[in-house]
């Protein structure tokens, strides 16, 4: 470095903490040697933040949150699209990434949660992180479901009908509480406008937030790995882990690769199939909002499919109440029960590497349970389909509630000392 | 300054006292706040009265009209339509119309003033869908040989029969809502006031 720059580094040094803070998260913060591609969906899930971000400043400047009938009786913010997409120049591919990007925050998303869940990346004492990460999972749900809304159509309308519905099944408050979410006694105009308030402004700040603290406290404890084995036991003289490589710049050069990646298969779906058969944009949300009738067949976006399966499979009252009440807490509770992870794994190993038999298959029964939930989540219920997802719930939740036995009980193979790498 | 400084609890006092001051402040300044995401006074005023003219109602048919931005569904049934709710009676979850779901006048069978004329909000009370009309009967209709003719909600699979009233097991709780209404005419329904006068 010239001694100009040297010097002007150091003006900033002493007046900003750069230097120091480039070191701690990038140069010097020490990740473990042996990641694998599972490690890759972390940094990509950043990269669709920043996608979903800047594609969202430039789709504002022409949308319109309001549902009045313009001249030829269409909705004016369900036409604003349709303008996006037909006039406002390169207006269909910023839309494009932005509607493809949301499926896409998702499928990354549920990667580098599945990721946590095989290497036991939630286990002491990363559980503030994994806290942190089910409720990022928690608000960009939110934001998924609110952005949802603004374009106005069938599906649109009716999902928001529904998902607000949820919240009057609440004893007591329920009623009032839709209307307060509402800001009418119906989905209408000032649904639109505060959800098009909330997925600009506040949901997207506090996404931010909660990115943050998940980096930090990643940091702070520092990254698991494949092996599970805690890098930070064994230093070299300097105190830096012996299996640990600067993450500037090994995994910034590796996370490319990992980019370049992506971006292959993200464009090639934006370019060719930026619908994605109906499953990214469903094509009932092609017809403008009608109050007045349902489409015949709604289902939402596939990445709610396997909770809103869960949702609908709740059909016995209890205690009084009503099945819908149950529903509701069956589904929030199927989001809400990943941040317990930590505390309901009690096996003495954290990878999938050196657990046994009874693990993997316990797991595999739940991977197969959450697709098939996924699944019976697009489709019309029937009697056959509602019992296969009862049974698919069950196993969602057992999964969970039954860890802290099966996990004991589990004969797991004994950790290396150090991590594997070849 | 020491440690062993004596605190000066006058001033420890006010500043407890200050903040409580201001946090009440504060609380009170998210009042009008919370107050703007509730119903604007014009959404409250949206709720007026509609006209329906149901003189083109042929029986077995239904027409849709918007009040309070809500279907209300108006059913011209036909004798075979009535005879089925002798039938739905035993799997209905609420034969007798005892949940508040409808005014005093349609707590009955029928569930509405004339028995010829169904007038319903079209909205599942699961959560909110509209549903839609299944009005073929047995095997036909696509919903089993023992079907006597109904709604179906295309959310959550909730049934009803040509009363609105819910099947048993069912993620829809009660019967579907009967609005309160009057007939002006013969053949002019009022959905949304039945005020005598």
């Amino acid at each position: 470095m010239t001694t100009k720059s040297q010097e002007l580094l150091n003006w900033i040094d002493d007046r900003f903490p750069l230097t120091s803070t480039w070191k701690a998260h990038l140069s010097e913060y020490y990740a473990p040697k042996n990641f694998n591609f599972w490690y890759f969906f972390g940094s990509l899930a950043l990269l669709v933040l920043v996608i979903q971000i800047l594609t969202g400043i430039f789709l504002v400047m022409h949308y319109k949150p309001d549902a009045s009938l313009n001249a030829s009786g269409i909705p004016v913010a369900f036409a604003s699209v349709e303008y996006i997409m037909r006039e406002v120049p390169g207006g269909w591919l910023i839309r494009y990434l932005h509607s493809t990007g949301a499926s896409a925050f998702f499928i990354v998303v549920y990667l580098h949660m599945f990721r946590g869940l095989l290497y036991g990346s939630y286990r002491k004492p990363r559980e503030l992180i994994w806290i942190f990460g089910t409720l990022i999972f928690l608000a960009l749900m939110a934001e998924a479901f609110m952005g949802y809304l603004l374009p106005w159509g069938q599906m649109s309308f009716w999902g928001a009908q529904v998902i607000v519905n949820l919240f009057s099944a609440i004893p007591v408050i329920g009623p009032d509480l839709s209307v307060v979410i509402r800001g009418d006694f119906v989905v209408s105009d000032a649904t639109l406008n505060r959800f098009f308030s909330f997925h600009v402004i506040a949901v997207p700040l506090v996404l931010i937030g909660l990115v943050l603290a998940h980096i930090v406290a990643l940091h702070e404890v520092g990254s698991n790995n494949p092996d599970g084995v805690e890098i930070k036991k064994k230093k070299d003289a300097n105190g830096i882990p012996l299996d640990g490589i600067p993450f500037h710049p090994y995994y910034t050069v590796k996370d490319i690769v990992g980019v370049v990646g992506f971006l292959i298969f993200f464009t090639a779906i934006v370019f060719f199939a930026p619908e994605g058969g109906g499953y990214f944009l469903e094509y009932n949300n092609f017809i403008p909002a009608d109050p007045l009738k349902t489409p015949p067949h709604i289902a939402p976006v596939w990445y709610f499919t396997p909770f809103y399966s869960i949702l609908r499979a709740v059909t016995y009252p209890l205690f009084g109440i009503d099945a819908k009440f149950w529903g509701v807490v069956a589904m929030g509770a199927a989001v809400v029960i990943i941040a317990f992870l930590p505390w309901l794994d009690r096996s003495p190993v954290k990878s999938i590497r050196y657990k046994g038999g009874l693990f993997k298959g316990v797991l595999a029964v739940f991977v197969v349970s959450f697709f098939i939930l996924g699944y019976l989540g697009v489709l019309p219920p029937t009697p056959g389909r509602t019992l296969v997802a009862q049974i698919c719930s069950v196993i969602y939740f057992a999964f969970f509630l039954a860890m802290p036995w099966y996990s004991k009980l589990d004969q797991c193979k004994p950790e290396p000392d150090r991590v594997t790498f070849k | 300054m020491s440690v062993d400084q004596k605190m000066d609890s006058g001033r420890r006092q006010l500043l407890v006292a200050t903040s409580a001051a201001g946090g009440v402040a504060a609380v009170a300044t998210a009042v009008p706040f919370v107050a703007s995401l509730t119903p604007s006074e014009r959404a409250k005023a949206a709720g007026a009265p509609v006209e329906a003219d149901i003189s083109k109602l042929a029986p077995g048919e239904m027409m849709t009209v918007e009040w309070r931005g809500k279907p209300v569904w108006i059913l011209r049934r036909t004798p075979e339509m009535l005879s089925s709710l002798e039938k739905t009676d035993a799997v209905v979850s609420d034969p007798e119309s005892g949940k508040e779901m409808q005014p005093e006048y349609a707590k009955n069978k029928h569930r509405s003033i004339k028995p010829e004329y169904l007038i319903a909000v079209g909205i599942c009370t699961h959560l909110g869908c509209s549903p839609s009309d299944k009005f073929k009967v047995g095997a036909e209709s696509g919903m089993g040989e023992e079907w006597h003719g109904g709604f179906l909600c295309p959310c959550h699979g909730s049934k009803f029969d040509l009363s609105g009233r819910v099947y048993k097991s069912m993620p829809a709780p009660d019967n579907l809502e009967v609005p309160p209404h009057k007939y002006l005419s013969d053949t002019t329904i009022l959905i949304g006031d039945d005020s005598k006068a």
